[in-house]
């Protein structure tokens, strides 16, 4: 599964594709490439960019201007005062930390929980592991919102041990842990890991959290920084558990809180407040983009 | 992606030492720890996962405000959402979505990935920006397009009236809310579609392209008897993963609509969501509700199974 090759949605190689390179040498396949080329960049930057313009220079409107026929392409003058209203207006401080809160403690929490999981179905191959490894697969059919009832009542009473998980992180960080998903993609790495030397540490005599840890996580890397990756953006992302499960107002994640207050407030104040809840995950995209496409591919194209 | 291309090398004969402990032995002490790496996560899925589908059934037959003990009521439940003015609706509403979504959530990425593929110049900064609504929180999609929807100054209604179209009233009609939903949902989720099926059909080899040509196969021709067949498992697996994503729909009408208006746009969840959490808690009917959903999702999934083990 490992790719040796730069090949993939990341890779930009010019590899020969539907239309042959002396088609595209002609003088009308010239012309066609060119018009196509610029058609679609102007389109995606209309259709992918410029709402996200009219985001940023609507916050920036005075309500008159924001509410004016036709409507004005830039500010006329630019206020960035909105932000720090919005701020203040959506509490986004609070909101801010929560959420981090939630995401990194997903992160850590799923990676450990999935990390041992997936070691222990690859390479300790307990009884019944295929059994296990079905059934964490089989819940991928049956997406989590279909069961958002049952899932929530679960929350207000665990079975056996009788814990009351309303409010609480580990109302996301359980659930965000049973991910079949991640499970998948880490045993899949770890079966491409060559048994013998697991073999040889096991001769020496060097216990098996040892061996995951010093053999098999450092070069499993890729594969964590994927499953990390998602984590944490389907915490950011996530929005119908939270608004069921953090319903108190000082724990409730970004995106809830900004559903709930968006009601209250000016249409430029809602616009301030978007930008800010739009500018970490752009900053994630930025830095991990990589990593993001590798996971994407790797979940549905045999590497 | 890193590799190990290491050779197996030859093991060296085991020190002799005491005799290793009997296969029996070991092979228990081996389970034992295995399942010690396993436990959180099976607690994890046991607790969150399997539990819940399985409570889902039996919440079906009940009748429970969480205080007091549950009482069996057999079928009530299924009749109460059956017989709902709202059912019906919900229902056509869903499959509405889906087909439409389809068809703008996956006809289209296609065809977007396979034009982005021929493109030799701006490749980076196209596959940034058809991904960037991705990663935004739905929140944010859908408040930022309830402002463009806005009869008044939303930018498509001022967008129409620039080049002289006649103006809509998008989610306030009956006959263009759905479609405005369709819309939003199309333009956060296009980008993931786009980028896996650019990857499948950069690992198209090129030589297939060439041979099809040398028969003399048009650029049409190359693309119905070359691209597609070599991408056809994964257009299975997307139409599958489209349809399960696509018939979850909430947040949405959630948002934009309430619903409304006049039920054009309640979906099947946003209705289960309702009968739980917004009128007083029968978790009962939307359990049941959500029963419904849960079967149609796993005979989609069933079909999907079926088809790649056959094209296996």
């Amino acid at each position: 599964m490992p790719h040796t090759k730069r090949r993939g949605a990341w890779a930009d190689g010019h590899a020969r594709t539907i239309v042959s390179p002396l088609e595209l040498k002609s003088r009308w396949g010239r012309k066609i490439y060119w018009t196509l080329l610029a058609t679609v960049l102007i389109g995606f930057t209309l259709i992918f960019v410029f709402p996200l313009y009219w985001m940023v220079t609507g916050a920036m409107k005075t309500g008159e201007e924001i509410a004016q026929m036709p409507p004005t392409l830039f500010p006329e003058s630019p206020d960035f005062s909105v932000f720090t209203d919005a701020w203040e207006l959506f509490d986004i401080g609070t909101l801010l930390k929560n959420t981090l809160f939630y995401a990194v403690g997903a992160w850590l929490f799923a990676l450990a929980v999935d990390v041992s999981a997936a070691y222990a179905l690859s390479k300790l191959r307990p009884m019944f592991g295929n059994v296990i490894l079905a059934g964490m697969l089989a819940t991928l059919m049956i997406p989590p919102i279909v069961v958002m009832i049952p899932a929530y009542i679960t929350v207000t009473d665990v079975p056996i041990f009788g814990w009351h998980l309303l409010n609480s992180p580990w109302a996301i960080w359980f659930p965000v842990a049973a991910n079949g998903f991640n499970i998948f993609l880490l045993k899949r790495f770890f079966d491409s890991i060559p048994n013998e030397i697991l073999e040889a540490a096991e001769i020496d005599g060097v216990p098996p959290w040892r061996v995951l840890v010093s053999i098999i996580l450092p070069i499993s890397r890729p594969i964590l920084g994927v499953v990390s990756i998602f984590t944490v953006v389907l915490v950011f992302k996530d929005f119908v558990w939270p608004l069921l499960v953090l319903p108190d107002s000082d724990k409730m994640t970004l995106s809830v809180g900004l559903s709930q207050t968006a009601g209250a407030v000016t249409q430029n104040q809602i616009m301030a407040g978007l930008v800010i809840a739009s500018v970490p995950m752009i900053i994630v995209f930025l830095f991990f983009q990589r990593s993001i496409m590798a996971g994407l591919t790797a979940g549905s194209l045999k590497g | 992606m890193e590799t190990l291309t290491k050779e197996p090398t030859r093991q060296a004969a085991p020190p002799r030492g005491p005799r290793p402990p009997t296969k029996r032995r070991r092979g228990a002490r081996r389970n034992l720890i295995a399942y010690g790496f396993l436990c959180a996560a099976l607690f994890c899925f046991a607790m969150f996962a399997w539990w819940p589908i399985i409570r889902e059934v039996v919440l079906s037959f009940q009748q429970t405000n969480l205080v007091d003990d549950p009482e069996w009521v057999g079928l009530d439940n299924f009749r109460t959402v059956v017989d709902d003015p709202a059912f019906g609706q919900a229902w056509r509403n869903t499959l509405v979505f889906t087909l439409l979504a389809l068809l703008c959530g996956y006809v289209v990425p296609f065809a977007v990935a396979i034009v982005l593929n021929e493109l030799r110049h701006a490749r980076a900064y196209l596959r940034f920006v058809v991904y960037l609504p991705v990663m935004l929180p739905p929140i944010v999609s859908v408040l930022l397009f309830r402002w463009f929807y806005d009869p008044g100054p939303g930018l498509f209604n001022q967008a129409l009236d620039l080049v002289g179209l006649p103006t809509l009233s998008w989610l306030d009609s009956t006959s263009t809310a759905l479609i405005s939903l369709v819309i939003v949902s199309t333009w956060m989720n296009l980008g993931s579609g786009v980028l896996i099926y650019l990857a499948a059909l950069q690992n198209i080899p090129g030589d297939l392209y060439e041979a099809a040509e040398l028969d003399g196969a048009g650029i049409l021709k190359r693309i119905w008897h070359v691209t597609i067949p070599q991408t056809r498992l994964i257009l299975l697996l997307m139409l599958m993963l489209q349809i399960v994503a696509t018939m979850q729909v909430f947040i949405e009408p959630f948002m934009l609509t309430g619903g409304g208006p006049e039920n054009a746009t309640v979906t099947v969840v946003y209705l289960m969501y309702q009968y739980a959490f917004v009128y007083g808690g029968n978790y009962g009917a939307g359990s049941a509700l959500g029963l419904m959903l849960m079967v149609v999702l796993l005979a989609v999934a069933a079909v999907q199974l079926r088809l790649t083990r056959e094209e296996n």
